[in-house]
């Protein structure tokens, strides 16, 4: 299952609702873009949804910490949304769940962002 | 579970297909199992290769729990085998095994490429390299693998992954 992305503005954060498999090829490439054109149009506070994200590959991982890198070298802000427990594991393993502020509420992952 | 010896059918098979399509045979006894497979250098052979993995690893009684973790980590080889051995070339095959032996599965992969060396990786846990947008993939088949084994060949790479089967979960 190809990867698949919803864009949504919740009170001037972005919201990137993110379906399917982060994973070399495809996923990682359009998850890629969307980060890409967000910065390019000065939307710099994104929160990634990753609820029903099924899979990711170390590819995937580094997509992750690509998007966030970006962002942070933006000025922007990037946040991690609803982890399944399979991608919990894989932050944890890699030590990256010390890098990415992960969020279990979207409510609370908004109003966390600086204005 | 139904095994069986099926070269001729898939000697037939493979001169039909196109060039996407892995050329496997399976072949049992009463101890051993064993799964060969000779692929394209593509993502889609990678694919077909981390669902060879899952279905064997399940088929052998693993743990669903560790299932998942044995198909990444042979999907991280065979990318590795694809991308940085095999640089995705049109006329270079990757080869994996599977194989069951008592209570220890056995992965073998190989290529055909450059030669990586995939032993001295930098660690991608070490601050300087926490934000790397790349090299996991390797610490990440260690992390589920009891063992990993490297061997440069003339030309080329081969990994071997090892797994003990530890659940009580019947295999089927």
């Amino acid at each position: 299952m190809s990867m698949k992305v919803n864009t949504r503005q919740v009170d001037g954060i972005t919201v990137l609702d993110l379906s399917g498999r982060i994973t070399l090829g495809e996923g990682s490439v359009t998850l890629r873009d969307a980060i890409r054109d967000l910065i390019n149009k000065g939307q710099k506070s994104i929160l990634l949804n990753l609820g029903d994200v099924s899979y990711l590959d170390s590819s995937g991982l580094g997509e992750l910490v690509t998007a966030y890198t970006s962002v942070k070298n933006a000025g922007g802000e990037l946040k991690l949304l609803n982890l399944t427990k399979k991608v919990q594991d894989l932050l944890q393993i890699t030590k990256l769940y010390t890098v990415f502020d992960v969020k279990d509420d979207e409510a609370s992952a908004i109003s966390s962002f600086t204005k | 579970m139904q095994w069986f010896l099926d070269i001729g059918r898939d000697a037939k098979h493979t001169a039909n297909t196109n060039r996407n399509t892995p050329k496997w045979r399976r072949l049992a006894d009463s101890i051993t199992s064993r799964i060969e497979m000779t692929l394209d250098s593509t993502l889609e052979s990678v694919s077909r290769v981390e669902q060879e993995a899952e279905h064997f690893a399940e088929r052998a009684g693993f743990d669903p729990d560790e299932v998942p973790h044995i198909a990444m980590a042979v999907r991280e080889c065979a990318i590795n085998a694809v991308m940085h051995g095999n640089a995705y070339s049109e006329t270079k095959k990757f080869h994996v095994s599977f194989a069951m032996e008592e209570d220890v599965m056995k992965i073998v992969v190989s290529d055909s490429g450059q030669g990586v060396d995939l032993e001295s990786l930098p660690n991608p846990l070490a601050p300087e390299n926490i934000l790397r947008g790349s090299g996991r993939g390797i610490f990440l088949v260690k992390a589920f693998m009891d063992d990993v084994h490297f061997r440069k060949l003339d030309p080329g790479t081969e990994v071997t992954l090892t797994k003990r089967r530890t659940s009580e979960h019947a295999a089927h």
